[in-house]
Formats: C-alpha cells, sequence, structure tokens
C-alpha cells in the first residue's frame, strides 16, 4: 500500500500553538509520526546569565502564561532552598491556594479544547464559562488573570483578605456545582465515548519507561504526582493522586476532570488553614551551588535544575516541562490510529507549547 | 550545597542506565551544564517512588556521548535538544534531527548557542548569546 506523508500542524485548528508532526499514513492508518519543534523557541533558560535571580522570577512565569505561578513557585523553592530561607506558613498556604486555582483554570482550558477537538462546541462554551469565573479571582486577587505574578524569593508578594477569601469560597460553589453539572457530559456522553475510549492507548508500563509526565502517567495507572513531595503547603493537606487505569483519552479527561474537583477541596483546605502572618522572609546573600526543585504543574511534573556561583546572575537554569517529556509518548501511541483520531489524541495530552519551546 | 550525583564515564553510562531502568527508574530529564571553556557536564535525572538519583558525566565541549534513547525511548528528544543547543553529539540515538530539532532549515549545533565560553585560537573568549 502507497505510504503518505501528512503535515499535522504547525498551524492546525486543534493546535492553540504551532507544533509539527510529520504522520506517515497508509490508507487511513499513521503508521509512523514525527514531531518536530522550534516554531517559537524563546531560549529563556539563556536569559538566568543576564538577568538576575529576582528577575528571573518574572522571566520563568513567561515559560507559560497558563501555569505561569507553579513555574515561579518552582524557580522560588530551589533558589529559598539554595540560600536556607524559610518561608512563613501564611505564603506558603497560599502558594497552594494560587497554584491549585491556575491548576483549575488550565484543566478548563483544556476539557474545553478537547471537546473542541471533537466539534462538541457546546461543551466547548459551558467549560469556557465555568473558567472565566476562576480568572475573574485571579484578576480581582492579583491584579492579572493569567501570569499573576505573586511569588517572590522568601514568599509571596499578595495577600488575601477576609471579604477575598469569602468571595473565593462563593465563587468556588458556582465553579464546583457548573462542573458537577457537566459531569455526565463530560464522562458519559455517547459522542466524548465514541471519540475517546480506547483511543490512543498507553499503557502503565510504557507511560513510565517513556517518562510521561502528570495526567497522561497518572490515566495509566500510576499514581504518581510531585504534589506527594509535600512542597508549599502540601505538608499540611491531605492528598492523593487521581488514577486512572484505561490510559485512553478518556482516561486523560477524566484524570483532569476529577483533578478540577480536588483542586477546588485543595483551595477549600489551604484558605482553611489560613493565620495571620508574614507574607515574606528576608533574604540576604545570593544563591550558591545546585539544586533541583520539583512541583506538580496541570500538565504533570516540571523540574527546575538551578546552579549559582554566589553572583547576582545563576550560571544555569535548567527547565524540564511535562510537554516535553510528553511528547515522545505520544509519538509512540499515534502510529496505528485512524488518522480522524490523530486531534484528539494530541489535544489529550493537553500539548503547552509554550512550556516546550521555553 | 551542590546534588548528590554518581560520577559516570561515558563506557559505563549505557549499562548503568539499563541496571536503573531494570530496578524500575524512571527518566525524568537530563541536563546540560556548561562547566568551563572545554569542559561540559550532563546530570541524567532518574525517579523512583519520588525520590531522585542523578548520574553526572563530564565530556569535552563538542564531545560525543552514548546515547541512551535505545534503553530509554524517551531520551530521544531531551538528546536531540541537547545537541541542537551544546553541539554534544549522541551516538546511536533512535530518532537523530542532525541538530535541526530546533530549526529544521539550519544546523544550530555547529554554534552551540547555549554555551557561552569558547575556546578560540588557544584563548576563552565570552559569546554573547542574547
Amino acid at each position: 500500500m502507497a505510504r503518505t506523508v501528512i503535515p499535522f500542524g504547525p498551524q492546525h485548528p486543534v493546535l492553540p500553538e504551532p507544533i509539527h508532526l510529520s504522520l506517515v499514513v497508509e490508507d487511513e492508518k499513521v503508521v509512523e509520526a514525527l514531531p518536530t519543534l522550534g516554531y517559537v523557541h524563546r531560549g529563556l533558560e539563556m536569559l538566568a546569565t543576564k538577568r538576575d535571580y529576582n528577575q528571573m522570577i518574572q522571566i520563568v512565569e513567561r515559560v507559560c502564561g497558563i501555569c505561569s505561578m507553579i513555574h515561579s513557585l518552582c524557580y522560588c523553592q530551589g533558589i529559598e532552598e539554595m540560600m536556607g530561607v524559610e518561608v512563613p506558613r501564611r505564603a506558603r498556604m497560599l502558594r497552594v491556594v494560587w497554584s491549585e486555582l491556575h491548576r483549575l483554570h488550565s484543566h478548563l482550558l483544556w476539557l474545553g479544547l478537547f471537546a473542541d477537538s471533537f466539534g462538541f462546541e457546546s461543551l466547548f462554551m459551558q467549560l469556557w464559562k465555568i473558567r472565566e469565573k476562576v480568572m475573574d479571582v485571579n484578576e480581582a486577587t492579583t491584579g492579572n488573570r493569567v501570569i499573576v505574578s505573586v511569588n517572590v524569593v522568601g514568599g509571596v508578594r499578595a495577600d488575601l483578605d477576609e471579604s477575598q477569601i469569602r468571595w473565593i469560597r462563593d465563587t468556588l460553589v458556582d465553579v464546583e456545582a457548573g462542573i458537577k453539572n457537566l459531569q455526565t457530559t463530560i464522562m458519559n456522553d455517547s459522542t466524548v465515548c465514541r471519540r475517546t475510549k480506547g483511543v490512543g492507548i498507553l499503557s502503565k508500563q510504557a507511560a513510565y519507561d517513556m517518562g510521561a509526565a502528570g495526567p497522561m502517567l497518572r490515566a495509566s495507572g500510576v499514581a504518581q504526582d510531585m504534589r506527594q513531595l509535600k512542597y508549599a503547603g502540601f505538608d499540611e493537606i491531605p492528598f492523593e493522586p487521581v488514577v486512572e487505569t484505561a490510559g485512553d483519552s478518556w482516561a486523560r479527561g477524566a484524570v483532569r476532570f476529577r483533578e478540577c474537583l480536588q483542586s477546588i477541596d485543595l483551595v477549600r483546605q489551604a484558605l482553611d488553614k489560613l493565620e495571620p502572618g508574614e507574607l515574606a522572609a528576608k533574604v540576604k546573600g545570593k544563591p550558591e551551588g545546585e539544586v533541583i526543585t520539583r512541583v506538580e504543574q496541570p500538565r504533570g511534573e516540571c523540574l527546575y535544575y538551578i546552579k549559582g556561583n554566589g553572583d547576582k546572575f545563576l550560571e544555569r537554569v535548567r527547565i524540564r516541562t511535562p510537554t516535553f517529556a510528553n511528547i515522545p509518548p505520544l509519538a509512540a501511541i499515534l502510529p496505528g490510529l485512524d488518522f480522524a483520531d490523530v486531534p484528539v489524541v494530541v489535544l489529550s495530552i493537553d500539548p503547552c507549547i509554550s512550556c516546550t519551546e521555553r | 550545597m551542590s546534588i548528590e550525583a554518581t560520577v559516570i564515564t561515558a563506557d559505563k553510562l549505557v549499562a548503568e542506565v539499563t541496571r536503573l531502568k531494570n530496578e524500575g527508574w524512571r527518566l525524568v530529564t537530563m541536563s546540560s551544564v556548561e562547566i568551563d571553556a572545554s569542559t561540559m557536564q550532563i546530570l541524567y535525572h532518574f525517579d523512583k517512588d519520588l525520590v531522585l538519583t542523578n548520574l553526572r558525566l563530564s565530556l569535552p565541549k563538542g564531545g560525543t556521548v552514548p546515547s541512551i534513547s535505545g534503553v530509554l525511548f524517551g531520551a530521544f528528544l531531551i538528546e536531540n535538544e541537547i545537541r541542537d543547543q551544546f553541539g554534544v553529539t549522541f551516538d546511536g540515538l533512535v530518532i537523530d534531527y542532525q541538530g535541526r530539532l530546533l530549526n529544521e532549515c539550519n544546523e544550530t549545533s555547529s554554534s552551540s548557542p547555549f554555551c557561552r565560553l569558547l575556546v578560540k585560537s588557544g584563548m576563552t573568549v565570552a559569546k554573547e548569546v542574547i
């Protein structure tokens, strides 16, 4: 049978950001998939040698808009560990609040895009309507909808007063009700199930061996989530990873859907534990040495390797983002699929090219 | 402060990575670090039950190291990126972009844009990278 190479991306209706896949197809079956990157690569890691370690917070926030807060959280934790800074408890809890709000709006954004990828426009609009409430909370509490810029080395720069906390709780009631109202549609609707169940299966062993991250890993049955490391305020908040076992596109969606509800619960618990206190510790000196820190972004495990030499400029900031780790598993599961299923499966990894092209 | 890492040589790398894989360690990523004008290091980060273990491999700039992508498929993208950014060649890559992962029109590895220091005519010179 003749082989045809079909370019998928860098511009494609289901891709908000540019990535290219060379798909070799026989008739309607994909037999090979080769990813190509670099359309929007920014070289942000190298700015560590040109901006001081405090300015780098604003740089790493721009690695990814959707999980900007969690990037700066990971970076700040690394610098704090290097400099022996103890972050005040209130700041650690506030970091949980904003990082889980980020996860919530990121998953809602993705669920909407996922629905859009198989033509379920009304579900897409419902999900993004709910997401707007979370964005309103971000804007009202930090001044920005997406790049909230709350982290500083030693703590946070923004606080929540009692009226804001009450308003967040009320908003979360609405958001939770809205999400639960869509549960039957997202999990059981025949259109959703027929387009996603049994499509793009990644086995537990393959996910682990290929270094998959986040919901892609947990949807294949591996119970690993960096929040189990008890960073920020997670040392005081009980946490169990959300796990599915089917390993298909439906399971990846189910993990993210359940994590939306879990994030709401985590925000509430963090708000419950907020006590009066300092927002940031005083920081003296310059970072020196090597450190590795890990956090859980909406798309999975994020690792920062940071190296300093006692100067205000760092020697190296290496950022491992989850989408970068999920591209090899994606390339491995595409062969064997019907060509029409490719957009759904590509979307199912929640690709963040901004993170990948850091 | 420095991270705990097992120093390893290129000839033992693949065997050690295979051993780690067989013991249930998962490759998280690799970090390339410029040490001085002539030396680089590659750190291999592995995870098992939320515990990290690291391998530290030193190599001359522009050198060649064995690819671990034959053992761990997920490494192929990381190794290709390191080649583009730091000019390290990986021997035995399962998918080799030949230095064109990030820019398919031009090979970037020859300029190793993420290295700040180069040896030029016996002198160490700082290179503007941004």
